[in-house]
């Protein structure tokens, strides 16, 4: 358990490292996702302990957000002097966002299951 | 007795300042937001991360304390992030077969969540007298915070209200995307999980997760593609038209 703890706060950490020498626009936590998957498909299976860790990080991933999600709070006078542009904005362009997305996979993958 | 109130305050205060207090608080509203949801049936509105984001903030208000207070605490959950992303390679493995096969849908559904998101918001925001400053902080709001703000920054915009425009969209993703998608007829775990990931990153991810393994996969992978895609293509066209 400990290894792969350590591997996957290895894969971050070279991630971090990498995205700023090589300066692309991917935050180092992307980064290190490639490196960890890199290291799965040169095992060629997921390692039952690494499962293990992985999923207990994934199960509660949304409760992750939480904290910066507070952080919103502190900043809400931001939004005030130009809440309509932000919410009309903000709001139909993320619903446009889905439903374009997903049409578009569709359509492509349409008889790919 | 007169000690009593004096005994609490100094417990307060010696609680208020410990880091323990704000992350078992938060360990417990997230729960408990976690349990109205299931028991709600999954009601969009009742968003886990909404509810207890807005429980959170409401009590820091009520007892005057400081967000920067709460974040030493909370900052033991928060840094759990990172790893948490780089573990998403673990179900993109799983499940890579299947994302293969569908590369090229993959790539294209992307290409058009990001220029849709990107370009929908500042239409949408300028037609709404949006100013020069909001439109370029709402331009990259679907792509993940780091690299939001850094695209923000090229634009030459306001990164701390991209940073809380994100935070704004990944919630909303959350909470409308699985409605949304169902009610559009779209039940194709896949292409569910590239329009919640392209939309609203890692916050729609973490709710793409909770549907099935595939639905995450592609959901942290279009999250990842989306942030590079945008980063690439949106300075590009922004100054094609400012220029």
């Amino acid at each position: 358990m400990l290894a792969y703890l350590t591997l996957i706060f290895t894969c971050q950490l070279v991630g971090e490292a990498a995205v700023r020498a090589v300066g692309v626009p991917v935050p180092g936590p992307v980064a290190g996702m490639v490196l960890l998957f890199l290291f799965l498909s040169f095992k060629g299976e997921v390692p039952e302990k690494l499962a293990t860790v992985g999923d207990t990080l994934l199960r509660h991933l949304s409760l992750l957000f939480v904290p910066a999600g507070v952080g919103v709070m502190a900043h809400l006078s931001l939004l005030r002097t130009s809440w309509l542009p932000i919410s009309v904005g903000l709001i139909l362009s993320t619903v446009l966002a889905i439903i374009v997305t997903a049409l578009v996979m569709r359509r492509l993958s349409g008889n790919v299951q | 007795m007169s000690e009593t109130p004096e005994t609490v305050r100094d417990v307060w205060v010696y609680l208020a300042a410990n880091p323990l207090l704000h992350l078992t608080l938060t360990l417990i509203l997230y729960q408990v937001a976690a349990l109205i949801f299931e028991r709600s049936g999954g009601k969009p509105l009742l968003n886990p991360v909404m509810l207890s984001i807005l429980a959170i903030a409401a009590l820091l208000i009520v007892t005057e304390t400081s967000y920067q207070t709460y974040f030493e605490g909370a900052q033991f959950i928060h840094f759990l992030l990172g790893p948490a992303t780089v573990a998403l390679a673990i179900p993109l493995y799983r499940q890579f077969e299947r994302v293969k096969r569908s590369a090229l849908a993959l790539f294209a559904s992307i290409l058009a969540g990001s220029v849709t998101a990107a370009g929908s918001a500042v239409a949408l925001g300028a037609l709404t007298g949006g100013s020069a400053d909001v439109l370029s902080s709402l331009a990259p709001k679907s792509v993940t915070a780091p690299v939001a703000m850094g695209i923000t920054q090229a634009l030459g915009g306001l990164s701390s209200l991209t940073a809380v425009l994100v935070i704004l969209t990944g919630v909303l993703g959350a909470m409308i995307g699985p409605w949304l998608l169902t009610r559009i007829g779209v039940d194709n775990p896949a292409a569910r999980g590239v329009a919640m990931g392209t939309a609203g990153h890692g916050i729609a991810t973490a709710r793409a997760l909770e549907e099935s393994e595939i639905t995450g996969a592609f959901s942290g992978l279009a999250m990842g593609l989306n942030a590079l895609a945008t980063a690439v293509l949106l300075p590009l066209v922004w100054n094609l038209f400012a220029g």
